[in-house]
């Protein structure tokens, strides 16, 4: 078997899912390539080769791929996976947007958002929101599929030593172009990738009132995150929703506030090692399934909680 | 301008699933079906640009049963102008649908075809991008905001870290996200006009196209199940049990 993963990254660095990747990528067993596809991507390309595991680094660096086009990007994994028996990438926005273009390319099926590997041709997948986990078997020649971050623990960052090979194919279909972007800059860890989340839900009543999750984020070092609630209701922006469509998060600890706990929210955020839900609602969904429910004015619990800490 | 949009008969948002006993898949009897939400945004966006005199004409296509004539009736109360059923009993992968889809494209050539980003039920976030691929069009996945001029299309989309605008060249394929409108609610004399609209059926060898899935659903299960834990009664208490019990703050 051999496996084509392809990296996530933002030209500069590597983003840490591809890490979680790997580690589902080494389950399936196999030679490991790695793809770096961008522009002026030289820093990504260490990173990648230092990860363990990956047997060789292909580097794809062009103009065509500096915004991670999914046209440009589908056609050269396309080309390049052809002579493997998997790839694999992450269930992001990004992995989303140009894997099942490579799959369509290559005429055969994608399995979405695996959460286990039970053999080189079978996943467990999460289905109706969370609500359900089924077992798919891919009969495809070549297995093409988008792995769930939270589900696999990453590998180290350090320690392996991967050749690294240029790729020389150029893919510039000219379907589309890249006009702008606008990405949210914090100092806080990222979402997906946190340690500790704390979110807010419509019961923060307004973005202001955000500030209040500030405070104990920076002393807990978390991630702030939002339910869909509270995102369309324009507190605060869409990058920050956690749910079903949108960011999936397993970490330790999962403070929600002010979130009422729809099946939506759930489905993103209840593999969790610990819930904490604050609601003044005591018959709130959301304490279903947390281990410490506090039935309180968040306008109240929240500067004590920051105080306490 | 045309513009196709594919939809899915789906379980409605609301309705909690069960997983069938015999872990063969969950259990749709009797259980309210509706149009996938993200369709119907990508519905919505459709019957706005025809009202802003910028689209002609909006196609609803579904592939699925017999049974999705009634989620395509909703898309015509909402302001498609008619409907288009490919009807088969299999429930079809997204890279068949796709084909299928391609194979109804060729026919209607549309300008734009617009998408929900996933389906509410499968998850999987396939269809569009596959479709787009396979007609050798661009994409434009989880749109936030639209803006068709000068035969190109301008896209906002949604990613992780904030947002990213391009801009494709036409025939293209948008995906919808949450936040690209309100969908309306259909009024009571464009449901009763609906019943008039044209609805035409076909299959999908009659599009010459052979739909058949390569991968296997083994079995379904019920996710592990999360017991709720304690309710505390001070933020005192919860910090100490953060501590001292859970250790997952220092």
């Amino acid at each position: 078997m051999s496996i084509l993963l392809v990296a996530e990254h933002d030209n500069d660095s590597l983003k840490p899912v591809t890490r979680n990747v790997l580690t589902a990528a080494l389950e399936v067993g196999g030679d490991i390539d790695l793809l770096v596809a961008g522009s002026d991507c030289g820093s990504v390309v260490d990173q990648a080769a230092g990860l363990p595991g990956v047997n060789k680094v292909l580097l794809a660096d062009h103009a065509a791929y500096a915004h991670q086009l999914a046209e440009n990007i589908a056609a050269l994994v396309a080309d390049l996976g052809a002579g493997y028996s998997h790839i694999l990438t992450a269930h992001t926005s990004l992995g989303k947007n140009f894997l099942p273009r490579v799959a369509a390319l290559l005429g055969v099926g994608q399995v979405s958002d695996i959460i286990t590997v039970a053999a080189d041709d079978t996943f467990k997948r999460p289905i109706y929101a969370g609500n359900a986990i089924a077992t798919v078997k891919s009969n495809d020649a070549i297995k093409v599929i988008s792995v769930r971050g939270t589900g696999f623990d990453p590998v180290a960052a350090e320690g392996g030593s991967a050749s690294i090979e240029a790729v020389d194919s150029v893919h510039d279909l000219g379907l589309s172009e890249f006009v702008s972007e606008e990405i949210v800059s914090s100092e806080r860890p990222e979402l997906t990738a946190a340690s500790i989340v704390i979110s807010g839900g419509r019961g923060m009543q307004s973005g202001e009132n955000f500030k209040l999750l500030e405070g104990i984020a920076d002393k807990l070092g978390a991630a702030i995150g939002a339910s869909r609630a509270a995102v369309d209701a324009g507190f605060v922006p869409n990058d920050m929703q956690v749910g079903q469509t949108g960011k999936i998060v397993a970490p330790d600890l999962y403070i929600a506030v002010g979130i009422s706990g729809a099946i939506q929210h759930l489905a993103g955020m209840k593999d969790s090692k610990v819930i904490v839900a604050i609601n003044k609602d005591e018959d709130a969904p959301i304490f279903q399934i947390a281990d410490y429910g506090l039935v309180e004015d968040l306008f109240k619990a929240l500067p004590e909680l920051e105080a306490q800490l | 301008m045309k513009v196709l949009v594919p939809i899915k008969r789906v379980v409605d948002a609301n309705v909690k699933v069960r997983v069938k006993p015999d872990h063969t898949g969950v259990d749709l009897n009797n259980v309210k079906m509706a149009v996938n939400p993200f369709c119907e945004i990508a519905i919505e966006e459709a019957v706005r640009l025809k009202e802003a005199g910028k689209a002609e004409e909006v196609i609803a296509v579904t592939v699925g049963p017999g049974a999705a004539q009634e989620q395509l009736r909703t898309c015509l109360a909402l302001g498609a102008d008619r409907a288009i059923l490919v009807e088969t009993d299999t429930e079809l992968q997204p890279l068949a649908i796709a084909r299928i889809l391609k194979a109804l494209s060729d026919r209607e050539s549309p300008d734009l075809t617009i998408f929900g980003k996933q389906s509410i039920d499968g998850d999987n976030s396939q269809t569009g991008p596959m479709f787009a691929a396979l007609s050798g069009m661009p994409q434009g996945t989880f749109a936030s905001e639209l803006n068709i001029e000068d035969g190109k299309i301008t896209v906002t989309r949604e990613i992780d870290g904030g947002l990213q605008t391009l801009r494709l060249s036409l025939p293209a394929v948008v995906t919808t996200d949450l936040r690209l409108n309100e969908p309306r609610y259909a009024s009571l004399p464009n449901i009763m006009k609906a019943k008039k609209k044209p609805m035409d059926t076909t299959t999908p060898s009659e599009l010459g196209v052979e739909a058949e899935n390569t991968q296997e659903i083994l079995s379904v299960e019920p996710p592990p199940e999360r017991q709720a834990g304690i309710k505390v009664e001070s933020v005192e208490e919860l910090v100490d049990k953060l501590r001292n019990e859970a250790k997952v703050i220092a």
